[in-house]
This record gives structure tokens, C-alpha cells and sequence, in this order.
């Protein structure tokens, strides 16, 4: 009768078959929670809802008046559209100098948009709302010489919460805490009068 | 004696589950038919959603499903879809509407018809293929003009007439002893006869109706095909690791004796 | 420092257990516990009640990041879990599944106990500890069903609810009380949400913890049961005993394989499983004008509801119900048999024990079927049963179960 339980008069124990099986049970084990986590982790993507409420956006361009600036919502970020008339368009080679990226090399913009009146169509520009330093919304300062912005103003945004400042092609200003050009979203246009921001006018052939 | 006695229970709650799982079906009358219909059927689950849209959706929502998730489940093409499904008015991804307006429902049926996106399960879909299958002419008492066997007194009107027709129910004048002991007349359901002709004969307005209940129980539960593609990688990938798991035991209990 | 600074593993290990007792703890309670090596199948369903516990933490957890507690918004709010989220409908399957194979769980665990006199002295604490968290699942159990607000969601908490209106006295006010209301609605699901999230778990937990120091410190029974420290060998450990780890933790890792296998075939294959997981009704939303046909409660609660049924009297039957669960505490005293385990008792403490598993499962069915016919005997009849066996237990158990008992555990090995 053995004194205990695991007795050293037992046959041999087998390490290397032990030493496996613990390896294969370890590893299959790890396997299974590893794709145990992913319907878990998956279950943060965005659901049906918020891809449905986050189909593209559709905008009346005869609504906007030439030099006036309107606000959408697309995927929950805020949309600037800006009717650019031909003097805001002609400001903007005029003060590559004080610009941090006049080229946009750095900047994030869809191919159509990588020009200086960074956009499809020069009259409008479409820019997401969101300055590119740390997420406040930039106020409107469309009138050039406004000296409370800065010397030789050409007409603009200006961001409230740390000073940043932008161009009417949403580029950034040096003497800025930003570093890069406001973001455009992908979008294109439905005949003359249309704009729809979230489809990307070189998906569709048009750009 | 414990082993046997220990299988004895073991047996009997076995017995008990398995009673216990068969124990909501109910007791089927005569005439009622099991829907016999296959989810995992798509050409018929399309062939249902053209049915609803068509003749259902007049009147009763699908509100928990959308377009665009009916379409991509069923491999509908977009072209298709917003040809076929999508009502006039509304965006692809939006949820499944009834047409008709919830106060006219209310004043043309006395209630408004129920949103069907959950009917299979709350009423299973046999239920809905006996519903559908069991119209039949009862000018006599019905404003309707027509009666169902499955929901007695329904305030629905027989939308698929022009389908199925409208058939005669024959009735068996039946003795029962009532509460009181003493003997009553109860009318009992015997047989169908044909009245008005549909377009479509018994045999294929079936294939109908078994259609529209194949995708309404699709609808009530998306993506129970998905699930049980994916079960069985799961149950197989458990029973292996189950295994390997075993074989690590049963090494390390050969130090027990 | 150099032991700071020491980049090895076994530098690490110390720097660790002078700070917490890793090293102590897997000791004391694994390797160094030792439990009797003739456990048999009925001992997985412990640890498995543990892994259901975590099942549902985790899935609730991820459950209630999409569930609005509201009357206007519970029912679209799990509807849209299940179609909407990705993978909502696994996690939803997963957690009313996981309610339904907790008990399944627990009840075999709990018979464990019957089989063996494990609820005998000197485990009557632990025991008593397990009533409690049998208890507090239940409570929990119940809300949840209450929280998706269907239609059985709002008549069982309707029923269940105005049980409580029996009590003498203060019953009324003491119903109004729980619902927040003059009738079932928002202000009862708000209340059963956070005590189903939070506060329930939070107590579970806590009974779990003290369930599992008061078995570590009496040690487990075993089919036999014999106290195994009784017999200890000259390294002072029982002779009859065998470290938990590496026995036991890979022994249970097998019933954990075994378990999730037939967790996931109900899950993936049979969710509903029949209308017995997730009754018919409840896929239509709450509806105050329209009763179900047959009113009835998940199935582990239908034992109880059969014995509340069987007696013609409303406070009688609430009064009984209450009783039957209440039973069970009594156990460790009605039972006065020398031996603990039923394969040392006479044929007479088999039959009785014999009688009572058949009586609980016949209640079970019972209480799913409607309340006429040859049912409403059958139910009266196993209730007489029910309580016939703690009647009885006491008389039974001291004229059966005082012969000799082996002096070691009988064991095969496996």
C-alpha cells in the first residue's frame, strides 16, 4: 500500500510526453482565447446604426451664398462648405511665405484636393471642422485686413481655444500651435448644384 | 449498486430534459401543418421578401430590419433591391415601414396591424403557415367576409385572395358534453373545399406562403444561419481541445493509485 | 539595489512575493492542498459554477454597454443588440444560455451534496453560505429576465411581484414598495438593472469568496464520506489525498473542455432551446392589456411555482413556496445520520432520496404545464412528496445510516 499519492517506486515519468502535452493543452487553450476575445472586441466596431447614420451627406449649393460659409454633419465630425468668391480665391498665392505646408505635402486631403485652392472646384471648399491641434472647432474670420488676427490678414479661420491660425484654403499659418492643414473629407458633386460629402469623386470616376 | 443507482437518475433526468425541452409545443389540432420550410433556402428566402414587400407591407413593418441588411444577407444586388424592396420615399438603409398610417389602421381594423419582425418566434412558424393557409369565406359573421382557423376572428382581410382564392370550410355538427352535463351541438372543423379560384393552385400557393414564412423567420433572427456555420468550427475546435486536454489528465494520473 | 536591479526571473519572483504572497498562496492552496483523490463526476460542477459566473460577468459586461434600461427602450435596445452590434447576438445567446446552464450547474452541484452529506457537520457553514448564493442567483436570475421588458418579462414580474403582497400586513405597501409604482414599469426596470449590474454581482462575488475559504478550511467530502485528515501519512499529508494542482486543475480543465462543448452546440444550435431558455412571449414587447396564454417562469424556477399552484389558498401557497426554498437551510440538522455519504445508508435513506429527486423533477414539469386536469393532482400529490422528505429525513437518517463505513476511500483508478 503506497504511503502517498505520487510515489517514487512508480514507473518512469515520461517529462518530454508530459512536457508536450502541457505545450499542446497550453497552446490550443491560448488559440481558443484568443478567438474567444474576438467577437468581444469586434463588438465595438461600429454597429449597423452608426454605419447607416453614417452614409454620405447630401448639400443644396444654391443654398450657400457666394462668401458665406455652412456647417454639416457627416460621421459625427462638422463639415465646413465655403462658397469662395474670386478675391477669396485670388488671396491665396499671395503669403506662401508665411505658411507652414503651402504644397499640403503633409497635410490629409484627397488626391483632387492636393492644388493650392485645395479643392475639386474652386469655388467650394469643403473642410472638416476639427483644428488639426488638439480638436476645437475654428471660428470663421473671412474678412481680410481684420488686424485683431494678425498683421496682413488675408481672410480665414482662427481657432479660439490656442490661436491657431488657417487660410480660405484651410492651410496653417506659422506662429501656430498646429503643424498641419485642416483635413478634407472625400466628397464630390451631383451635376452643378450638388455636393456629397463621403463619396470620394475619384471612387467614382470624376476626379 | 451506487453506479446503478447513479444511472438511474442520471436516465431519468435525461428522460425529464428531454420532456421538458418538447414540453412548449402544444397540442396540434387536425388541420394544423407544420411549415416544413428551410431557412437556409435562399432563393426562397428571396422569393419571400418579394411576396412581403408586395402584398405584407402595405399594412404590417418589418421595423428591426433594414433594406440594405435584408439585401446584403439575401445577396440581393443594389439594383435589385432599390427596384424591388425599397419603398418610394425611402433610403436604403433605412428600417422596413409599413405604408399605411397607424391611425387609418386603427380606424379601418380596430387595431393596427402588428409589426412582423418577430412573429416567427413569438409565435413560431408554424403558427404563420397555418395563418396564412387557413382562410376561408364567412360572410355571415365576418365583416371581412372571411375567417382563418389559426386566429379565430382575425381582423385581417384575406390580402392573398387573389393568390390563393377563397376557400369553404365544412363543418362536422358535433356532440360534447358541456359544464353542466348536459349534451351540446359544437361545430368542428372537417375539410376544406374549393370556393373562389387564385392564380395559384393548393400545391403551389404552399410553396407560397411557405416562402413568406421562411423569410419572416429570417427576419426574426438574421443571423441564425451565420451561427450555426460558425457552431460547428466552434463544437470542433472545443472537442479538440477537450481531447488534448484529456490525454494531459489522464499522464498525470497515472501517479494516482 | 541590487536585487532591483537584478534582471533575472528568479530575481523578479523575489522582489514579487516580498511584496505579495505568490509564491505562499500557490503553496497553501494548490499544490499544497490536498483533497480526496476519489472525486467523481459530480465534483466538476463546482469549478464549472465558477466559470458560469465569469461567463456571465464578461458577457454582461459587453451586454450592458448597448442595453437601455427604459420602458420606452429595453426591448428595441436587445432587439438592436442582436441585429445591429457585431456579434450581439453571440453575446446575448451567450448570457441567457449562460443563465439557464448556471442552474443546471448549480442544481447538480447542490445534488452533489445530497448524495454525499456534504452539507454535514463540519461543513454546515459552508453549506448554509451556498443557500445564500443559490438565493442571491435566483434574485438575480428573476431580474434579468425582467430587464429585456418583453411580454413574460412583465406578467412574470407581475406575478412574482404581488407574491410578496401575501405577507401580512404590510404586503400592499410593501409591493408598491419594490415597483416604485402603482404598476409594473419604468421605475421597477431602472431599480432591477442596477441591482442586477451591480449590486447582486458585487454580493454573489462576495459569497463565492467566503464559499471557497470556508471549503478550504474544513476541506472537501467525498463520495465516500470519510474524512480523509483522519488518516494522514508520515509526511503529515492524508493518505487518501492527492494535491489539487496538478490533479485536480487538469482534471477540471477536462469538464471545462466537456462543458463548454455543450454549452456551445445549445448556443449556436438551440438558443432558445425550445422556448425553455427564452420563452415564446418574450419576443413581443411588454403589453399590461394582454396576458400570455400559459404564464410560467424559466424552467429552474418551476419546482417552486408548481408547489405555489397546488395549494387552493393564495397566502397558503405563497407561504409554502417560501417554506420549500427555505427547507433546504435545514438540511445539516434534519440529517442525523452517522454516515455521511448514501452509499453507507440502508435502502430505506435511498428510497427517500430516490423520492425526492424524482419529486423535484416532477414539480419542474409540472410547473411548465397549465394548472388544470390531471396536473393540478400530480402537483399536489409531488408537494406532498417534497416536504415529506425533510419530514421524514430526520427519522429516516438516524434508524439507517450508523453502519460501518471503510476505512480508506474506495478508488478506481481513471
Amino acid at each position: 500500500m503506497s504511503d502517498h499519492a505520487a510515489d517514487d517506486t512508480v514507473p518512469e515519468v515520461d517529462e518530454s510526453r508530459r512536457k508536450f502535452l502541457i505545450a499542446a493543452t497550453a497552446g490550443t487553450g491560448a488559440v481558443g482565447a484568443v478567438l474567444t476575445a474576438v467577437p468581444f472586441v469586434a463588438s465595438w466596431l461600429p454597429s449597423e446604426s452608426a454605419r447607416a447614420a453614417g452614409l454620405p451627406t447630401e448639400v443644396d449649393l444654391t443654398k450657400i451664398e457666394p462668401g458665406q460659409m455652412a456647417t454639416f454633419l457627416w460621421r459625427k465630425q462638422q463639415i465646413y462648405v465655403v462658397k469662395r468668391t474670386p478675391e477669396m480665391l485670388a488671396s491665396l498665392s499671395a503669403h506662401d511665405a508665411e505658411l507652414k505646408d503651402p504644397e499640403s505635402a503633409k497635410s490629409e486631403q484627397p488626391e483632387y484636393a492636393k492644388n493650392v485652392a485645395r479643392a475639386l472646384k474652386p469655388e467650394v471648399l469643403v473642410l472638416i471642422g476639427t483644428c488639426t491641434h488638439l480638436g476645437c472647432l475654428p471660428k470663421t474670420r473671412f474678412t481680410p485686413g481684420d488686424a485683431s488676427v494678425m498683421a496682413n490678414w488675408p481672410g480665414g479661420f482662427f481657432c479660439p481655444c490656442h490661436g491657431s491660425k488657417f487660410d480660405l484654403a484651410g492651410r496653417v499659418f506659422e506662429g501656430s500651435p498646429a503643424s498641419l492643414n485642416l483635413k478634407i473629407p472625400p466628397y464630390s458633386f451631383e451635376g452643378d448644384n450638388k455636393l456629397v460629402i463621403g463619396v470620394d469623386a475619384s471612387a467614382k470616376g470624376v476626379a | 449498486m451506487r453506479t446503478k443507482f447513479a444511472t438511474a437518475i442520471a436516465t431519468l433526468a435525461l428522460l425529464l430534459a428531454t420532456g421538458l425541452a418538447s414540453a412548449n409545443e402544444g397540442e396540434h389540432a387536425g388541420w394544423q401543418r407544420a411549415a416544413d420550410n428551410e431557412v437556409a433556402n435562399l432563393p426562397s428566402l428571396q422569393r419571400g421578401a418579394r411576396h412581403f414587400m408586395d402584398y405584407c407591407s402595405g399594412c404590417h413593418s418589418l421595423k428591426y430590419m433594414r433594406y440594405s441588411r435584408l439585401a446584403e444577407d439575401l445577396k440581393i444586388s443594389d439594383s435589385l433591391r432599390d427596384s424591388y424592396l425599397v419603398k418610394p420615399g425611402d433610403k436604403f438603409s433605412d428600417y422596413i415601414k409599413a405604408s399605411i398610417p397607424a391611425a387609418d389602421a386603427q380606424e379601418w381594423f380596430g387595431k393596427p396591424p402588428p409589426d412582423l419582425s418577430l412573429v416567427a418566434r413569438s409565435r413560431g412558424s408554424d403558427w404563420v403557415f397555418n395563418f396564412l393557409t387557413t382562410f376561408y369565406a364567412d360572410a355571415a359573421s365576418r365583416q371581412t367576409g372571411v375567417n382563418n382557423l389559426q386566429l379565430p376572428g382575425t381582423a385581417m382581410p384575406h390580402v392573398l385572395a387573389s393568390v390563393q382564392g377563397v376557400k369553404t370550410a365544412v363543418w362536422n355538427s358535433v356532440e360534447h358534453k358541456g359544464e353542466d352535463g348536459k349534451a351540446v351541438v359544437v361545430p368542428e372543423f372537417k375539410t376544406f373545399e374549393p370556393g373562389v379560384v387564385g392564380s395559384l393552385n393548393d400545391e403551389q400557393y404552399d410553396e407560397f406562403a411557405r416562402d413568406i414564412v421562411n423569410f419572416l423567420q429570417y427576419v426574426s433572427d438574421p443571423s441564425q444561419v451565420e451561427r450555426q456555420g460558425m457552431g460547428i468550427w466552434v463544437v470542433l475546435f472545443l472537442l479538440m481541445f477537450t481531447g488534448i486536454a484529456y490525454m494531459l489528465k489522464k499522464e498525470y494520473w497515472k501517479d494516482v493509485r | 539595489m541590487s536585487a532591483t536591479m537584478d534582471k533575472s526571473a528568479g530575481g523578479f519572483r523575489a522582489w514579487l512575493n516580498k511584496r505579495l504572497p505568490v509564491d505562499q498562496f500557490v503553496a497553501d492552496q494548490l499544490t499544497g492542498y490536498y483533497a480526496p483523490k476519489n472525486f467523481n463526476i459530480w465534483y466538476f460542477f463546482g469549478s464549472l459554477a465558477l466559470l458560469v459566473f465569469v461567463m456571465q460577468i464578461v458577457t454582461g459586461i459587453f451586454i450592458t454597454m448597448h442595453f437601455k434600461a427604459g420602458e420606452a427602450t429595453a426591448f428595441n435596445s436587445v432587439e438592436y443588440l442582436r441585429r445591429e452590434v457585431p456579434y450581439g447576438w453571440l453575446l446575448q445567446y451567450m448570457h441567457a444560455v449562460g443563465a439557464s446552464f448556471f442552474f443546471i450547474v448549480v442544481y447538480l452541484h447542490m445534488a452533489r451534496a445530497f448524495l454525499y452529506g456534504s452539507y454535514k457537520g463540519p461543513r454546515e457553514l459552508l453549506w448554509v453560505i451556498g443557500m445564500l448564493i443559490y438565493l442571491a442567483l435566483m434574485a438575480e436570475a428573476f431580474m434579468g429576465y425582467v430587464l429585456p421588458y418583453g411580454n413574460m418579462s412583465y406578467w412574470g414580474a407581475q406575478v412574482i411581484i404581488n407574491l410578496f403582497g401575501t405577507i401580512p400586513g404590510i404586503g400592499p405597501d410593501l409591493v408598491e414598495w419594490i415597483r416604485g409604482d402603482y404598476g409594473i414599469g419604468d421605475a421597477t426596470l431602472t431599480r432591477f438593472f442596477s441591482l442586477h449590474v451591480v449590486a447582486l454581482p458585487f454580493i454573489i462575488a462576495l459569497l463565492i469568496l467566503l464559499h471557497l475559504v470556508a471549503l478550504r478550511q474544513v476541506g472537501s467530502n467525498n463520495p465516500d464520506g470519510i474524512e480523509i485528515k483522519e488518516k494522514l501519512g508520515s509526511d503529515g499529508k492524508p493518505l487518501d489525498g492527492i494535491s489539487f494542482h496538478p490533479y485536480y486543475t487538469l482534471k477540471d480543465i477536462v469538464g471545462v473542455g466537456l462543458f463548454l462543448t455543450a454549452f456551445a452546440i445549445v448556443v449556436f444550435f438551440a438558443p432558445t432551446f425550445g422556448g425553455l431558455f427564452m420563452e415564446a412571449p418574450n419576443f413581443e414587447p411588454a403589453n399590461p392589456s394582454s396576458t400570455p396564454e400559459h404564464i410560467a417562469p424559466v424552467w429552474y424556477f418551476t419546482p417552486y411555482y408548481a408547489i405555489l399552484r397546488a395549494v387552493p389558498d393564495q397566502k397558503m401557497g405563497a407561504l409554502l413556496m417560501a417554506l420549500s426554498v427555505a427547507a433546504f437551510l435545514f438540511l445539516p440538522w434534519l440529517d442525523r445520520a452517522k454516515n455521511k455519504s448514501i452509499r453507507y445508508r440502508g435502502l430505506a435513506s435511498k428510497l427517500l432520496l430516490g423520492m425526492f429527486f424524482v419529486t423535484f423533477l416532477m414539480l419542474m414539469w409540472l410547473g411548465l404545464k397549465p394548472a388544470d386536469g390531471i396536473y393540478v393532482l400530480l402537483a399536489r400529490i409531488f408537494t406532498v412528496s417534497y416536504f415529506a422528505f425533510f419530514l421524514l429525513l430526520p427519522f429516516v437518517s438516524k434508524a439507517d445510516g450508523n453502519g460501518p463505513v471503510p476505512d480508506r476511500v474506495t478508488y478506481h483508478a481513471h
